[in-house]
């Protein structure tokens, strides 16, 4: 049987690998974003997973919504990443230091 | 004892996808492994009786953002092979860093025993029970305001993209189409009156 330990197990190992790839992908943009992606997953696992075991349905509507923040967080991620590479020929972060950060 | 295999064998491919966004050197393998992640999550939740969020994952992640994803990745030319060199030192730390993620939320959800006795098996689902037609029944009833929002948002987000990648040219000459409906005949053709010419 599956347990809610399992999930959350499940959820908090793909959360650290997503963290992990934060620090592997530092200069990449797009990975980045996909890690991102990762993450968000990882918690809409725990919410599905307490849904279930809990018999609350308010977990699965905020997935939905969850889900739909993350779609337009991806389409203007993407559409400032294509406007950046349009500019600067290049996605490094490394390149983004006009302000001086 | 079937379904025990089934969530092990999709949890397995699901690690090993996510462990191949993250390393792998070619960002459309990144894309790639990532949508097969997300199938594979589809598949957990169907097994979770999400029914209808697997669909909604499969075919708004699937179908849309990574599609996006591969797009932007294809029309980029991205030289990938300068960064992981460059990055190769940060292995001990993104291990350091993981491994306390993973510390962290296997010490809440084992040692302290999240959620108690109570949680630990899910409750039997009514028979005829439609996860769809449930999470419609909530969704337009006590959360029909924030449906709305979410709508918003998403109208919000799409008019922003399109306005950040729409890209104003110069010397290229584009129709205008008011100018091209408004004219009249007398702007475009001179009728000139004049005597007939005699031939030779």
């Amino acid at each position: 049987m599956i347990t809610l330990t399992h999930v959350l197990a499940l959820s908090g190992v793909l959360f650290a690998i997503a963290v992990a790839g934060l620090f592997l992908n530092r200069r990449n943009i797009i990975v980045l974003l996909m890690c991102i992606e990762l993450m968000l997953l990882a918690v809409n696992f725990n919410f599905v997973a307490f849904s279930r075991f809990s018999g609350d349905l308010g977990g699965q509507i905020f997935v939905f919504f969850i889900l739909t923040v993350a779609a337009a967080e991806a389409a203007i991620g993407l559409a400032i990443l294509v406007v950046l590479f349009r500019e600067r020929r290049s996605i490094d972060v490394e390149d983004l230091d006009t302000l001086q950060g | 004892m079937f379904p025990s295999i089934l969530f092990t064998l999709f949890s397995v491919v699901l690690i090993g996808a996510a462990l191949g966004v993250i390393l792998a050197r070619n960002p459309v393998h990144c894309a790639l492994l990532l949508v097969l992640c997300f199938f594979n999550s589809a598949l957990i939740w169907l097994m979770l009786d999400a029914e209808f969020l697997a669909i909604v994952l499969v075919l708004v992640y699937v179908g849309a953002v990574m599609v996006l994803f591969l797009f932007v990745v294809m029309m980029l030319d991205i030289d990938t092979e300068r960064f992981r060199k460059e990055l190769a030192g940060y292995w001990p730390l993104a291990l350091a860093v993981a491994g306390f993620v993973v510390f962290a939320i296997i010490n809440v959800i084992v040692v302290r025993n999240l959620g108690g006795a109570d949680l630990k098996l899910a409750p039997a689902l009514p028979a005829h029970y439609s996860n769809t037609r449930a999470l419609g029944t909530v969704l337009f009833t006590q959360y029909a305001y924030p449906t709305q929002i979410a709508a918003v948002i998403l109208l919000v987000a799409s008019v922003a993209a399109i306005i950040l990648t729409l890209r104003r040219r110069t010397g290229h000459k584009p129709q205008d189409i008011a100018a091209q409906v408004a004219v009249r005949a007398k702007d475009r053709v001179r009728i000139v009156k004049m005597a007939s010419e005699k031939g030779p």
